[in-house]
């Protein structure tokens, strides 16, 4: 029983990100946030856990910063907060191999996170940790309820939107849910505070946390656009339309 | 070097992009393997240039969706140094689910590649450029429309192969059908919406320039937010999808960082709004100055003139 939702601390998604000596500068990050999707996980979590499912877990991995997407967690009903200590980069591999390492030790059956994190935009995790725990998939959610051992789940699928049920242990990724997320109030907010987090490195759960299989060779600003034409009122239109086809040949 | 590609498959046939993931591996060298989940699309993918061989997997699991059935039918299937496919939702998943299940990496959305393997991506839903180096064995997906098609004219052999896995996660109902319109990650011409628009409806403008165009209808996250008629699978921007475009046309949108972040790579950029000083003029390569009362109809007219002739 209980839910273990994976939580990413990515920047805040108004934030503008600056390139020094061919890496992201993240000191120059004003604010960071618990990954949009992964917000969505979290606030189902909470409301299985008030149904009567049992306690939410939340696990993050990174570096020492990443602690506070674990206290806001707390703030809002989170139970007990899990930090996979990692300062260097991570392929794959090794983070769903550390994740699977705490989702198995906090004895969690249900997991949940967000179908993809806002930085990297990648989408892997989910689905690669269902792999790794031999867990059932359903990804791209916006809804999860439980009753007895079954697990019922809106997604948009291939086909569309529609209502899928599995049972047994499961691993769910969420886009965008149907619920409103809650915030936190005055008292969680302190409480959380002294909630206490279990820091865990690499070695702990067992995982080579160094020799990962992707290096980052480059960071680059994408290329600046050029000031481009300017036209007033809809008069302009034929013009413009001439220059898509013959300037822009896109049309 | 070899090269194993997940066919991606759409309404029962196989889906263009398919091409596109050929033509990457033959950029690379050596044998290409396609597999075909459900054996959707395998006779096209035979005729696709450069395919050395196609494994048509088929079985009861494939009639519904279940990402860990189909990648436990399709896993021991795949091998070589490579496995590319489409970094479209379903694409990504199967791809991570086989890449844990082999124990190699997986890297998504990749938009060129490179021997070795080098392979470049946007993060930061495109506030950035990454470039990274992968050791192989090793999985990547790759971003619709960023590599060319290999062409037709192949006849590879075709082998079908007959896998039962159980599958775990039951379709009860159909809740909504999914949208007949191109998704905004795969086309090459997109056409999106603001809160400028004014009200939901308005947005009928902009599908009637859409069928003109073949292009595919996105919305702002403004317009996301306030109208739940449009949904969050038409957002451009960061917590929506990051799109690179041939023509990206925007109505109606001022140009939130989020956005901008989402859309800028496209190839070409027009923008209409009634604000001289909105930042999404900053990012266009054309700009018009005019409400989208104005503008759409003289468009949509002049762009259906064009197209006829």
């Amino acid at each position: 029983m209980g839910v273990a939702v994976l939580l990413k601390q990515v920047p805040d998604t108004t934030a503008k990100i600056s390139i020094s000596g061919g890496k992201v500068d993240e000191s120059s990050i004003a604010k960071w946030a618990i990954s949009p999707y992964d917000e969505y996980a979290l606030e189902s979590a909470i409301q299985l856990k008030e149904s009567g499912f049992g306690d939410v877990v939340a696990i993050t991995c990174g570096p020492s910063r990443a602690a506070k997407c674990l206290t806001e967690a707390a703030a809002v009903g989170a139970d007990r907060l899990i930090h996979i200590l990692t300062e260097s980069t991570l392929d794959s591999i090794q983070v769903q191999s550390l994740l699977s390492a705490s989702v198995k030790e906090t004895g969690c059956d249900l997991v949940m996170c967000g179908k993809q994190a806002a930085d990297t935009n990648s989408g892997s995790t989910g689905p690669g940790l269902a792999s790794t725990l031999g867990f059932s998939f359903v990804g791209g959610v916006t809804r999860v309820s439980v009753n007895g051992g079954l697990a019922s789940a809106t997604r948009l699928g291939p086909s569309g939107l529609e209502e899928v049920e599995v049972g047994g242990p499961c691993v769910f990724t969420f886009d965008k849910g149907e619920s409103e997320l809650r915030r936190p109030n005055v008292r969680g907010i302190m409480m959380a505070k002294k909630k206490p987090i279990d820091s865990l490195s690499p070695e702990d759960l067992g995982v080579n946390g160094t020799n990962s299989l992707v290096i980052i060779k480059d960071h680059s600003s994408p290329p600046e656009k050029q000031p481009g034409q300017k036209f007033i009122g809809s008069e302009s239109i034929p013009e413009v339309v001439e220059k898509l086809r013959e300037e822009a040949n896109v049309i | 070097m070899s090269t194993t590609v997940i066919s991606e498959s759409n309404n029962g046939i196989l889906h263009p992009v398919t091409a596109q993931l050929v033509g990457a591996a033959s950029s690379l060298g050596g044998p290409i393997t396609v597999i075909c989940p459900g054996g959707v699309g395998s006779s096209d993918a035979a005729k696709i240039s450069g395919v050395t061989k196609v494994i048509s997997v088929e079985g009861e699991c494939f009639e519904t969706y279940d990402c860990s059935a189909w990648s436990k039918s399709l896993s021991p299937l795949i091998e070589g140094d490579l496995i590319l496919s489409s970094s479209s939702a379903i694409g990504r998943e199967l791809i991570s689910s086989i890449s844990a299940t082999k124990g190699i990496p997986v890297v998504q959305d990749v938009t060129s590649l490179k021997d070795g393997f080098s392979a470049t991506r946007t993060i930061y839903s495109g506030k950035a450029i990454e470039e990274v180096s992968i050791s192989s064995p090793c999985a990547i997906s790759l971003r619709p429309n960023s590599f060319e098609s290999a062409e037709g004219g192949g006849s590879a052999e075709i082998s079908t192969v007959n896998v039962s896995q159980e599958v775990a996660v039951a379709v009860k109902r159909a809740l909504a059908k999914a949208s007949e319109r191109l998704d905004v990650s795969e086309a090459e011409i997109i056409i999106s919406g603001g809160r400028g628009m004014g009200e939901p409806a308005n947005f009928s403008h902009l599908n009637e320039i859409a069928d003109v165009l073949g292009a595919a209808v996105g919305a702002s996250r403004a317009a996301v937010d306030t109208w739940e008629e449009i949904p969050h699978s038409m957002q451009v921007g960061q917590t929506g999808k990051t799109v690179t475009p041939n023509l990206y046309i925007a109505v109606g949108i001022s140009g939130a960082i989020q956005h901008l972040a989402g859309m800028r790579s496209s190839k070409f950029i027009l923008a209409i709004n009634k604000d001289p000083e909105a930042p999404i003029f900053g990012v266009a390569d054309y700009g018009i100055v005019s409400t989208w009362e104005d503008a759409l109809p003289a468009l949509k007219d002049q762009l259906a003139e064009l197209l006829s002739n």
